[in-house]
Protein backbone atom coordinates (compact mmCIF):
# COMPACT_ATOMS: atom_id res chain seq x y z
CA UNK A 1 0.00 0.00 0.00
CA UNK A 2 2.78 2.40 0.89
CA UNK A 3 4.22 1.89 -2.60
CA UNK A 4 1.27 3.68 -4.14
CA UNK A 5 1.94 7.41 -4.42
CA UNK A 6 -0.49 9.69 -2.64
CA UNK A 7 -1.30 11.70 -5.73
CA UNK A 8 -0.86 10.50 -9.27
CA UNK A 9 -1.82 12.95 -11.97
CA UNK A 10 -1.26 11.97 -15.56
CA UNK A 11 -2.04 14.06 -18.61
CA UNK A 12 -4.67 16.05 -16.79
CA UNK A 13 -6.49 18.60 -18.92
CA UNK A 14 -9.38 20.78 -17.88
CA UNK A 15 -11.19 22.99 -20.33
CA UNK A 16 -13.95 25.37 -19.40
CA UNK A 17 -16.11 26.71 -22.20
CA UNK A 18 -13.55 28.04 -24.64
CA UNK A 19 -10.69 28.29 -22.16
CA UNK A 20 -8.07 25.78 -21.13
CA UNK A 21 -7.38 26.06 -17.42
CA UNK A 22 -5.03 23.11 -17.10
CA UNK A 23 -3.19 21.74 -20.10
CA UNK A 24 -1.90 18.19 -20.00
CA UNK A 25 -0.04 18.20 -16.71
CA UNK A 26 1.43 15.17 -14.94
CA UNK A 27 3.00 14.85 -11.54
CA UNK A 28 3.16 12.53 -8.57
CA UNK A 29 3.32 13.25 -4.89
CA UNK A 30 4.66 10.64 -2.49
CA UNK A 31 3.42 9.99 1.01
CA UNK A 32 4.58 12.44 3.66
CA UNK A 33 5.66 15.13 1.23
CA UNK A 34 4.68 18.77 1.50
CA UNK A 35 4.33 19.94 -2.05
CA UNK A 36 3.74 23.53 -3.08
CA UNK A 37 1.74 24.42 -6.14
CA UNK A 38 3.10 27.76 -7.15
CA UNK A 39 1.99 30.15 -9.80
CA UNK A 40 0.49 33.52 -10.56
CA UNK A 41 -3.26 34.02 -10.32
CA UNK A 42 -5.12 32.13 -13.00
CA UNK A 43 -2.36 29.61 -13.55
CA UNK A 44 -4.66 26.67 -12.86
CA UNK A 45 -3.82 25.99 -9.22
CA UNK A 46 -7.37 26.08 -7.91
CA UNK A 47 -8.70 24.08 -10.83
CA UNK A 48 -6.13 21.36 -10.22
CA UNK A 49 -7.07 21.26 -6.55
CA UNK A 50 -10.78 21.14 -7.26
CA UNK A 51 -10.25 18.17 -9.54
CA UNK A 52 -8.09 16.45 -6.93
CA UNK A 53 -10.78 17.01 -4.33
CA UNK A 54 -13.40 15.41 -6.65
CA UNK A 55 -15.42 18.62 -6.87
CA UNK A 56 -14.89 19.05 -10.60
CA UNK A 57 -14.41 16.40 -13.28
CA UNK A 58 -11.37 16.48 -15.53
CA UNK A 59 -11.83 16.98 -19.25
CA UNK A 60 -9.24 14.29 -19.93
CA UNK A 61 -6.44 12.48 -18.18
CA UNK A 62 -6.51 10.48 -14.98
CA UNK A 63 -6.09 11.56 -11.40
CA UNK A 64 -5.62 9.09 -8.59
CA UNK A 65 -5.47 9.75 -4.89
CA UNK A 66 -4.07 6.90 -2.79
CA UNK A 67 -4.70 4.67 -5.80
CA UNK A 68 -8.38 5.61 -6.19
CA UNK A 69 -9.66 7.35 -9.28
CA UNK A 70 -11.12 10.73 -8.33
CA UNK A 71 -13.96 10.41 -10.79
CA UNK A 72 -15.02 6.79 -10.52
CA UNK A 73 -14.18 6.17 -6.86
CA UNK A 74 -14.89 9.64 -5.63
CA UNK A 75 -16.32 8.62 -2.25
CA UNK A 76 -13.18 6.62 -1.42
CA UNK A 77 -11.09 9.63 -2.37
CA UNK A 78 -13.23 12.02 -0.35
CA UNK A 79 -12.81 9.83 2.74
CA UNK A 80 -9.05 10.30 2.48
CA UNK A 81 -8.75 14.01 1.82
CA UNK A 82 -9.17 17.15 3.84
CA UNK A 83 -9.82 20.04 1.50
CA UNK A 84 -9.78 23.71 2.32
CA UNK A 85 -10.97 25.62 -0.76
CA UNK A 86 -9.95 29.10 -1.80
CA UNK A 87 -11.24 31.85 0.53
CA UNK A 88 -11.96 29.24 3.19
CA UNK A 89 -15.77 29.14 3.10
CA UNK A 90 -17.46 28.52 6.47
CA UNK A 91 -20.95 28.86 7.90
CA UNK A 92 -20.76 32.27 9.60
CA UNK A 93 -23.76 31.67 11.85
CA UNK A 94 -22.35 28.54 13.51
CA UNK A 95 -20.14 28.33 16.57
CA UNK A 96 -16.61 27.00 16.25
CA UNK A 97 -17.05 23.75 18.15
CA UNK A 98 -20.51 23.19 16.69
CA UNK A 99 -19.16 23.64 13.16
CA UNK A 100 -16.24 21.28 13.65
CA UNK A 101 -18.50 18.72 15.26
CA UNK A 102 -20.91 18.98 12.33
CA UNK A 103 -18.09 18.56 9.84
CA UNK A 104 -16.65 15.60 11.74
CA UNK A 105 -20.05 13.87 11.71
CA UNK A 106 -20.47 14.55 7.99
CA UNK A 107 -17.13 12.95 7.39
CA UNK A 108 -18.43 9.79 9.00
CA UNK A 109 -16.93 9.98 12.49
CA UNK A 110 -19.02 8.48 15.26
CA UNK A 111 -20.38 10.54 18.13
CA UNK A 112 -17.63 9.77 20.62
CA UNK A 113 -14.85 9.80 18.05
CA UNK A 114 -15.93 13.15 16.64
CA UNK A 115 -15.91 14.63 20.14
CA UNK A 116 -12.35 13.43 20.71
CA UNK A 117 -11.12 14.55 17.34
CA UNK A 118 -12.72 17.99 17.59
CA UNK A 119 -11.01 18.50 20.94
CA UNK A 120 -7.69 17.39 19.46
CA UNK A 121 -7.78 19.58 16.39
CA UNK A 122 -8.97 22.58 18.37
CA UNK A 123 -5.97 22.14 20.60
CA UNK A 124 -3.69 21.64 17.60
CA UNK A 125 -4.97 24.75 15.81
CA UNK A 126 -5.14 26.95 18.90
CA UNK A 127 -8.90 27.29 18.90
CA UNK A 128 -9.71 26.20 22.44
CA UNK A 129 -10.25 29.74 23.68
CA UNK A 130 -12.80 30.56 20.96
CA UNK A 131 -14.73 27.29 20.97
CA UNK A 132 -18.09 28.91 21.71
CA UNK A 133 -17.65 31.99 19.55
CA UNK A 134 -19.69 32.53 16.40
CA UNK A 135 -17.53 31.97 13.34
CA UNK A 136 -18.75 35.12 11.59
CA UNK A 137 -17.35 37.24 14.40
CA UNK A 138 -13.88 35.73 14.45
CA UNK A 139 -10.81 37.44 13.03
CA UNK A 140 -9.53 36.24 9.70
CA UNK A 141 -6.62 34.39 11.31
CA UNK A 142 -8.97 32.41 13.53
CA UNK A 143 -11.31 31.66 10.63
CA UNK A 144 -8.37 30.31 8.71
CA UNK A 145 -7.53 28.05 11.62
CA UNK A 146 -11.11 26.84 11.77
CA UNK A 147 -10.79 25.92 8.08
CA UNK A 148 -7.57 24.07 8.79
CA UNK A 149 -9.07 22.30 11.78
CA UNK A 150 -11.93 21.19 9.54
CA UNK A 151 -9.49 19.82 6.96
CA UNK A 152 -7.72 17.86 9.71
CA UNK A 153 -10.62 16.63 11.77
CA UNK A 154 -11.04 13.19 10.18
CA UNK A 155 -7.29 12.52 10.05
CA UNK A 156 -7.08 12.43 6.26
CA UNK A 157 -4.06 11.00 4.47
CA UNK A 158 -3.94 13.96 2.14
CA UNK A 159 -4.58 17.59 3.01
CA UNK A 160 -5.25 19.99 0.17
CA UNK A 161 -5.03 23.67 1.06
CA UNK A 162 -5.82 26.34 -1.48
CA UNK A 163 -4.07 29.61 -0.58
CA UNK A 164 -4.20 29.00 3.18
CA UNK A 165 -2.39 32.20 4.16
CA UNK A 166 -4.01 34.69 1.82
CA UNK A 167 -5.17 37.89 3.52
CA UNK A 168 -3.49 37.22 6.86
CA UNK A 169 -1.11 39.53 8.68
CA UNK A 170 2.53 38.47 9.10
CA UNK A 171 2.02 37.06 12.60
CA UNK A 172 -0.97 35.04 11.56
CA UNK A 173 0.89 33.81 8.49
CA UNK A 174 3.71 32.63 10.70
CA UNK A 175 1.43 30.67 12.99
CA UNK A 176 -0.52 29.09 10.14
CA UNK A 177 2.74 28.20 8.44
CA UNK A 178 4.08 26.56 11.57
CA UNK A 179 0.87 24.60 11.90
CA UNK A 180 1.15 23.32 8.33
CA UNK A 181 4.77 22.37 8.83
CA UNK A 182 3.84 20.40 11.92
CA UNK A 183 1.46 18.27 9.84
CA UNK A 184 4.24 16.89 7.70
CA UNK A 185 5.04 13.86 9.79
CA UNK A 186 1.59 12.33 9.63
CA UNK A 187 0.00 13.71 6.48
CA UNK A 188 0.76 14.47 2.88
CA UNK A 189 0.11 18.12 2.18
CA UNK A 190 -0.55 19.83 -1.13
CA UNK A 191 -0.63 23.56 -0.78
CA UNK A 192 -1.12 26.30 -3.33
CA UNK A 193 0.27 29.77 -3.06
CA UNK A 194 1.53 32.62 -5.14
CA UNK A 195 3.85 33.78 -2.40
CA UNK A 196 7.32 32.41 -2.92
CA UNK A 197 9.03 32.69 0.43
CA UNK A 198 6.10 30.79 1.84
CA UNK A 199 6.60 27.84 -0.46
CA UNK A 200 10.31 28.06 0.09
CA UNK A 201 9.86 27.72 3.83
CA UNK A 202 7.21 25.05 3.98
CA UNK A 203 7.55 22.77 1.02
CA UNK A 204 9.83 19.86 0.37
CA UNK A 205 9.07 20.13 -3.32
CA UNK A 206 7.57 22.78 -5.57
CA UNK A 207 5.66 22.69 -8.82
CA UNK A 208 5.67 25.94 -10.72
CA UNK A 209 2.48 26.26 -12.69
CA UNK A 210 2.00 28.84 -15.37
CA UNK A 211 -0.92 29.18 -17.80
CA UNK A 212 -2.04 25.65 -17.04
CA UNK A 213 1.35 24.01 -17.54
CA UNK A 214 4.05 22.83 -15.17
CA UNK A 215 7.19 24.84 -15.89
CA UNK A 216 9.44 23.46 -13.23
CA UNK A 217 9.19 20.82 -10.53
CA UNK A 218 11.92 20.32 -7.97
CA UNK A 219 13.01 20.95 -4.41
CA UNK A 220 13.48 24.60 -3.46
CA UNK A 221 17.25 23.96 -3.18
CA UNK A 222 17.53 22.46 -6.63
CA UNK A 223 15.52 25.23 -8.18
CA UNK A 224 18.00 27.63 -6.65
CA UNK A 225 20.92 25.61 -7.92
CA UNK A 226 19.42 25.85 -11.35
CA UNK A 227 20.15 29.53 -11.15
CA UNK A 228 23.34 29.54 -9.16
CA UNK A 229 25.58 28.32 -11.95
CA UNK A 230 25.59 31.83 -13.28
CA UNK A 231 25.08 33.81 -10.11
CA UNK A 232 27.64 36.61 -9.75
CA UNK A 233 30.33 36.79 -7.08
CA UNK A 234 30.95 40.09 -5.34
CA UNK A 235 34.36 40.90 -3.87
CA UNK A 236 35.46 44.12 -2.19
CA UNK A 237 39.21 44.47 -2.36
CA UNK A 238 41.61 47.29 -1.52
CA UNK A 239 43.75 47.47 -4.64
CA UNK A 240 44.27 49.78 -7.61
CA UNK A 241 41.44 49.49 -10.14
CA UNK A 242 43.88 48.81 -12.99
CA UNK A 243 45.52 45.90 -11.21
CA UNK A 244 42.13 44.42 -10.43
CA UNK A 245 40.94 44.68 -14.03
CA UNK A 246 44.08 43.00 -15.23
CA UNK A 247 43.75 40.22 -12.66
CA UNK A 248 40.13 39.46 -13.58
CA UNK A 249 40.88 39.50 -17.28
CA UNK A 250 43.59 36.94 -16.66
CA UNK A 251 41.39 34.65 -14.57
CA UNK A 252 39.99 31.89 -16.84
CA UNK A 253 36.76 31.32 -14.89
CA UNK A 254 35.56 34.88 -15.28
CA UNK A 255 33.08 35.55 -18.01
CA UNK A 256 32.35 39.20 -17.28
CA UNK A 257 33.47 41.66 -14.66
CA UNK A 258 32.74 45.11 -13.38
CA UNK A 259 34.90 47.18 -11.06
CA UNK A 260 33.51 50.17 -9.18
CA UNK A 261 34.98 52.42 -6.50
CA UNK A 262 33.54 51.70 -3.09
CA UNK A 263 35.05 54.26 -0.69
CA UNK A 264 38.70 54.58 0.36
CA UNK A 265 41.04 52.20 -1.42
CA UNK A 266 38.35 49.64 -1.89
CA UNK A 267 36.81 48.57 -5.13
CA UNK A 268 33.69 46.55 -5.52
CA UNK A 269 34.12 43.90 -8.17
CA UNK A 270 31.18 42.00 -9.58
CA UNK A 271 32.26 38.89 -11.43
CA UNK A 272 30.10 36.64 -13.52
CA UNK A 273 31.57 33.13 -13.62
CA UNK A 274 31.49 30.72 -16.49
CA UNK A 275 29.02 27.87 -15.99
CA UNK A 276 29.56 25.84 -12.87
CA UNK A 277 32.71 27.68 -11.73
CA UNK A 278 33.10 28.71 -8.12
CA UNK A 279 35.36 31.77 -8.21
CA UNK A 280 35.56 32.40 -4.49
CA UNK A 281 38.62 30.29 -3.56
CA UNK A 282 40.55 31.69 -6.49
CA UNK A 283 39.78 35.24 -5.47
CA UNK A 284 40.88 34.58 -1.94
CA UNK A 285 44.14 32.99 -3.07
CA UNK A 286 44.80 35.89 -5.40
CA UNK A 287 44.24 38.46 -2.67
CA UNK A 288 46.53 36.59 -0.28
CA UNK A 289 49.24 36.23 -2.89
CA UNK A 290 49.21 39.92 -3.79
CA UNK A 291 48.74 41.04 -0.20
CA UNK A 292 45.46 42.83 -0.97
CA UNK A 293 42.98 43.42 1.77
CA UNK A 294 39.74 41.54 1.16
CA UNK A 295 36.82 42.82 3.21
CA UNK A 296 33.90 41.08 1.54
CA UNK A 297 33.50 38.02 -0.58
CA UNK A 298 30.10 36.57 -1.40
CA UNK A 299 28.10 34.82 -3.99
CA UNK A 300 24.76 36.51 -4.42
CA UNK A 301 22.20 33.81 -3.86
CA UNK A 302 19.33 33.87 -6.28
CA UNK A 303 16.14 33.71 -4.38
CA UNK A 304 13.34 31.56 -5.64
CA UNK A 305 11.75 34.79 -6.65
CA UNK A 306 14.31 35.09 -9.42
CA UNK A 307 13.68 31.52 -10.50
CA UNK A 308 10.00 32.18 -10.55
CA UNK A 309 10.22 35.45 -12.41
CA UNK A 310 12.71 34.03 -14.86
CA UNK A 311 10.72 30.87 -15.52
CA UNK A 312 7.40 32.61 -15.91
CA UNK A 313 8.76 35.50 -17.94
CA UNK A 314 10.63 33.29 -20.29
CA UNK A 315 7.31 31.80 -21.20
CA UNK A 316 5.63 35.11 -21.68
CA UNK A 317 8.35 36.13 -24.07
CA UNK A 318 8.00 32.92 -26.01
CA UNK A 319 4.33 33.57 -26.39
CA UNK A 320 4.82 37.09 -27.73
CA UNK B 1 -28.87 7.66 8.09
CA UNK B 2 -26.56 9.11 10.72
CA UNK B 3 -25.16 11.52 8.16
CA UNK B 4 -28.67 12.37 6.98
CA UNK B 5 -29.71 13.30 10.52
CA UNK B 6 -26.60 15.48 10.86
CA UNK B 7 -27.47 17.29 7.63
CA UNK B 8 -31.12 17.64 8.60
CA UNK B 9 -30.26 19.07 12.01
CA UNK B 10 -27.96 21.64 10.46
CA UNK B 11 -30.58 22.67 7.86
CA UNK B 12 -33.26 22.98 10.51
CA UNK B 13 -30.95 25.04 12.69
CA UNK B 14 -30.33 27.44 9.84
CA UNK B 15 -34.11 27.98 9.59
CA UNK B 16 -34.96 28.16 13.24
CA UNK B 17 -31.85 29.92 14.51
CA UNK B 18 -32.07 32.80 12.09
CA UNK B 19 -34.03 36.01 11.95
CA UNK B 20 -35.28 35.32 8.42
CA UNK B 21 -36.91 32.13 9.64
CA UNK B 22 -38.98 34.02 12.17
CA UNK B 23 -39.80 36.79 9.71
CA UNK B 24 -41.28 34.17 7.39
CA UNK B 25 -43.25 32.59 10.24
CA UNK B 26 -44.51 36.04 11.29
CA UNK B 27 -45.56 36.92 7.75
CA UNK B 28 -47.39 33.64 7.27
CA UNK B 29 -49.13 34.07 10.61
CA UNK B 30 -50.13 37.63 9.72
CA UNK B 31 -51.70 36.55 6.44
CA UNK B 32 -53.42 33.66 8.15
CA UNK B 33 -54.85 35.95 10.80
CA UNK B 34 -56.17 38.32 8.14
CA UNK B 35 -57.77 35.37 6.47
CA UNK B 36 -59.28 34.39 9.81
CA UNK B 37 -60.70 37.86 10.36
CA UNK B 38 -62.35 37.72 6.93
CA UNK B 39 -63.74 34.31 7.80
CA UNK B 40 -65.14 35.56 11.10
CA UNK B 41 -66.80 38.53 9.43
CA UNK B 42 -68.40 36.27 6.84
CA UNK B 43 -69.60 33.82 9.45
CA UNK B 44 -71.04 36.64 11.47
CA UNK B 45 -73.06 38.10 8.61
CA UNK B 46 -74.69 35.04 7.08
CA UNK B 47 -74.85 31.42 8.13
CA UNK B 48 -73.29 28.80 5.91
CA UNK B 49 -73.48 25.05 5.46
CA UNK B 50 -69.84 24.76 4.51
CA UNK B 51 -67.29 23.33 6.94
CA UNK B 52 -65.14 26.04 8.43
CA UNK B 53 -62.00 24.67 6.80
CA UNK B 54 -63.60 25.01 3.40
CA UNK B 55 -64.50 28.60 4.06
CA UNK B 56 -60.93 29.14 5.08
CA UNK B 57 -59.82 28.22 1.60
CA UNK B 58 -62.50 30.08 -0.25
CA UNK B 59 -60.37 33.14 0.35
CA UNK B 60 -57.28 33.67 -1.79
CA UNK B 61 -55.12 34.15 1.26
CA UNK B 62 -54.11 30.51 1.27
CA UNK B 63 -52.63 30.63 -2.21
CA UNK B 64 -51.03 33.96 -1.57
CA UNK B 65 -49.21 32.40 1.38
CA UNK B 66 -48.17 29.28 -0.53
CA UNK B 67 -46.98 31.11 -3.61
CA UNK B 68 -45.09 33.79 -1.72
CA UNK B 69 -43.60 31.88 1.18
CA UNK B 70 -42.25 28.81 -0.61
CA UNK B 71 -39.76 30.67 -2.84
CA UNK B 72 -38.50 32.62 0.16
CA UNK B 73 -38.09 29.44 2.21
CA UNK B 74 -36.24 27.53 -0.49
CA UNK B 75 -34.18 30.22 -2.20
CA UNK B 76 -31.37 29.90 0.34
CA UNK B 77 -30.99 26.12 0.22
CA UNK B 78 -28.44 25.67 -2.56
CA UNK B 79 -27.91 29.18 -3.89
CA UNK B 80 -26.40 30.47 -0.65
CA UNK B 81 -24.03 27.52 -0.32
CA UNK B 82 -22.94 28.00 -3.90
CA UNK B 83 -22.31 31.71 -3.60
CA UNK B 84 -20.50 31.46 -0.26
CA UNK B 85 -18.41 28.50 -1.40
CA UNK B 86 -19.55 26.12 1.34
CA UNK B 87 -21.06 23.98 -1.41
CA UNK B 88 -17.50 22.99 -2.21
CA UNK B 89 -16.67 21.95 1.34
CA UNK B 90 -19.98 20.13 1.63
CA UNK B 91 -19.64 18.20 -1.62
CA UNK B 92 -16.05 17.15 -0.95
CA UNK B 93 -17.03 15.25 2.18
CA UNK B 94 -17.96 11.59 1.70
CA UNK B 95 -21.67 12.52 1.73
CA UNK B 96 -23.64 11.58 -1.37
CA UNK B 97 -25.71 14.06 -3.36
CA UNK B 98 -29.00 12.35 -2.51
CA UNK B 99 -28.88 12.80 1.29
CA UNK B 100 -28.00 16.47 0.79
CA UNK B 101 -31.00 17.07 -1.49
CA UNK B 102 -33.41 15.12 0.69
CA UNK B 103 -32.20 16.74 3.92
CA UNK B 104 -32.61 20.23 2.49
CA UNK B 105 -36.09 19.45 1.18
CA UNK B 106 -37.16 17.78 4.43
CA UNK B 107 -35.94 20.72 6.51
CA UNK B 108 -37.81 23.18 4.29
CA UNK B 109 -40.97 21.08 4.59
CA UNK B 110 -40.73 20.83 8.38
CA UNK B 111 -40.20 24.57 8.61
CA UNK B 112 -43.13 25.24 6.29
CA UNK B 113 -45.45 23.03 8.33
CA UNK B 114 -44.32 24.77 11.51
CA UNK B 115 -45.27 28.10 9.99
CA UNK B 116 -48.80 26.71 9.52
CA UNK B 117 -49.19 25.47 13.08
CA UNK B 118 -50.75 28.73 14.37
CA UNK B 119 -53.82 28.00 12.19
CA UNK B 120 -54.70 25.28 14.68
CA UNK B 121 -55.36 28.04 17.18
CA UNK B 122 -57.80 29.65 14.72
CA UNK B 123 -59.67 26.39 14.34
CA UNK B 124 -59.80 25.82 18.08
CA UNK B 125 -61.11 29.35 18.56
CA UNK B 126 -63.96 28.70 16.14
CA UNK B 127 -64.76 25.46 17.88
CA UNK B 128 -64.72 27.06 21.29
CA UNK B 129 -66.96 29.98 20.44
CA UNK B 130 -69.43 28.26 18.16
CA UNK B 131 -69.73 25.31 20.46
CA UNK B 132 -70.52 23.20 17.44
CA UNK B 133 -68.44 20.07 17.01
CA UNK B 134 -69.99 19.56 13.59
CA UNK B 135 -68.39 22.64 12.11
CA UNK B 136 -65.03 20.99 12.53
CA UNK B 137 -64.56 17.28 12.35
CA UNK B 138 -61.40 15.24 12.23
CA UNK B 139 -61.93 14.42 8.55
CA UNK B 140 -62.04 17.95 7.26
CA UNK B 141 -59.23 19.15 9.49
CA UNK B 142 -57.10 16.15 8.51
CA UNK B 143 -57.89 16.74 4.85
CA UNK B 144 -56.96 20.35 5.15
CA UNK B 145 -53.59 19.64 6.72
CA UNK B 146 -52.91 16.88 4.20
CA UNK B 147 -53.63 19.48 1.52
CA UNK B 148 -51.29 21.97 3.13
CA UNK B 149 -48.62 19.28 3.37
CA UNK B 150 -48.95 18.18 -0.26
CA UNK B 151 -49.20 21.62 -1.89
CA UNK B 152 -46.34 22.79 0.31
CA UNK B 153 -44.26 19.79 -0.70
CA UNK B 154 -44.94 20.44 -4.36
CA UNK B 155 -43.99 24.10 -4.28
CA UNK B 156 -41.01 23.50 -1.99
CA UNK B 157 -39.60 20.81 -4.27
CA UNK B 158 -40.02 23.25 -7.13
CA UNK B 159 -38.15 25.84 -5.05
CA UNK B 160 -35.35 23.37 -4.28
CA UNK B 161 -34.89 22.83 -7.98
CA UNK B 162 -34.81 26.57 -8.68
CA UNK B 163 -32.26 27.09 -5.91
CA UNK B 164 -30.04 24.31 -7.26
CA UNK B 165 -30.00 26.04 -10.63
CA UNK B 166 -28.68 29.35 -9.45
CA UNK B 167 -25.91 30.99 -7.47
CA UNK B 168 -28.02 33.95 -6.53
CA UNK B 169 -30.76 33.70 -3.94
CA UNK B 170 -32.73 36.43 -5.68
CA UNK B 171 -32.66 34.60 -8.99
CA UNK B 172 -33.63 31.36 -7.24
CA UNK B 173 -36.63 33.03 -5.61
CA UNK B 174 -37.74 34.56 -8.91
CA UNK B 175 -37.41 31.31 -10.83
CA UNK B 176 -39.40 29.38 -8.27
CA UNK B 177 -42.03 32.11 -8.03
CA UNK B 178 -42.52 32.25 -11.79
CA UNK B 179 -42.60 28.45 -12.11
CA UNK B 180 -44.96 28.21 -9.15
CA UNK B 181 -47.40 30.80 -10.48
CA UNK B 182 -47.36 29.18 -13.92
CA UNK B 183 -48.07 25.78 -12.43
CA UNK B 184 -50.89 27.26 -10.38
CA UNK B 185 -52.40 29.01 -13.40
CA UNK B 186 -52.40 25.83 -15.50
CA UNK B 187 -55.48 24.60 -13.68
CA UNK B 188 -57.48 27.64 -14.69
CA UNK B 189 -56.65 26.98 -18.34
CA UNK B 190 -58.84 23.90 -18.23
CA UNK B 191 -61.86 26.06 -17.50
CA UNK B 192 -60.94 28.52 -20.23
CA UNK B 193 -60.72 25.82 -22.89
CA UNK B 194 -63.75 25.22 -25.14
CA UNK B 195 -65.91 22.21 -24.30
CA UNK B 196 -64.78 20.43 -27.47
CA UNK B 197 -61.19 20.17 -26.21
CA UNK B 198 -61.92 16.96 -24.32
CA UNK B 199 -58.58 15.37 -23.49
CA UNK B 200 -56.77 18.67 -23.16
CA UNK B 201 -59.04 19.88 -20.44
CA UNK B 202 -58.92 16.43 -18.84
CA UNK B 203 -55.10 16.60 -18.73
CA UNK B 204 -55.06 20.16 -17.47
CA UNK B 205 -57.58 19.43 -14.76
CA UNK B 206 -54.87 17.38 -13.01
CA UNK B 207 -53.10 20.68 -12.53
CA UNK B 208 -56.17 22.31 -11.04
CA UNK B 209 -54.41 22.91 -7.77
CA UNK B 210 -57.05 25.37 -6.66
CA UNK B 211 -59.92 22.90 -7.05
CA UNK B 212 -57.90 20.07 -5.52
CA UNK B 213 -57.14 22.10 -2.43
CA UNK B 214 -60.80 22.97 -2.26
CA UNK B 215 -61.56 19.25 -2.12
CA UNK B 216 -59.00 18.66 0.60
CA UNK B 217 -60.50 21.45 2.66
CA UNK B 218 -63.93 19.81 2.34
CA UNK B 219 -62.39 16.61 3.63
CA UNK B 220 -62.47 14.87 0.26
CA UNK B 221 -59.24 13.00 -0.38
CA UNK B 222 -58.95 11.73 -3.93
CA UNK B 223 -56.22 9.14 -4.47
CA UNK B 224 -55.51 10.44 -7.97
CA UNK B 225 -54.77 13.85 -6.55
CA UNK B 226 -52.50 12.45 -3.86
CA UNK B 227 -50.63 10.38 -6.42
CA UNK B 228 -50.32 13.43 -8.65
CA UNK B 229 -48.82 15.54 -5.86
CA UNK B 230 -46.45 12.86 -4.62
CA UNK B 231 -45.15 12.10 -8.09
CA UNK B 232 -44.73 15.80 -8.85
CA UNK B 233 -42.68 16.16 -5.66
CA UNK B 234 -40.51 13.20 -6.66
CA UNK B 235 -40.13 14.63 -10.14
CA UNK B 236 -38.85 17.99 -8.93
CA UNK B 237 -36.56 16.39 -6.35
CA UNK B 238 -35.15 14.23 -9.11
CA UNK B 239 -34.50 17.33 -11.20
CA UNK B 240 -32.83 18.94 -8.18
CA UNK B 241 -30.59 15.93 -7.76
CA UNK B 242 -29.59 16.11 -11.41
CA UNK B 243 -28.88 19.82 -11.09
CA UNK B 244 -26.64 19.14 -8.09
CA UNK B 245 -24.85 16.36 -9.95
CA UNK B 246 -24.46 18.45 -13.09
CA UNK B 247 -21.19 19.98 -11.91
CA UNK B 248 -19.65 16.55 -12.34
CA UNK B 249 -20.89 16.10 -15.89
CA UNK B 250 -18.11 16.15 -18.39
Amino acid sequence: MSQIPMIEVSNLTKRYAGRTAVADISFTVGRGEIVGLLGPNGAGKSTTMRILSTFLPATSGTVRVAGFDVFRESVEVRRRIGFMPENNPLYPEMRVREYLKYRARLKGLGWRRSRERVATVMEQCGLTDVDRRIIGQLSKGYKQRVGLADALVHEPDLIILDEPTIGLDPNQIRSVRQLIKSLADRHTVLISTHILPEAEMMCSRMLILYAGEILAADTPENLQKLMQGSSPVVAEIAAPAEALRAAWAAMPGVLQFDVAASGGDFHRCTLTPRDGCDLRPEIFLLARERGWVLRELMRSRHSLEDVYVQVTQRNEEEEN
Amino acid sequence: MRVFMTLLRRELASFFLSVTGYIIIAAVTLLNSLSFVVLMTNLGSDPSLMPVTEMFYRTYFFWLIVLLSTPVITMRLFALEKSSGTFETLMTTPVGDLPVVVAKFAAALIFYLTAWLPTLVCLLTVRHFTGQGGALDAGTVGGMYLGIFLTGGLFLSLGCFASALSRSQMAAAMISFVLGVSLFSLGFLAEALPVTAQWQSQALSYFGLFEQMHDFARGVVDTRTVVFYVSAIFFFLFLTLRAVESRRWK
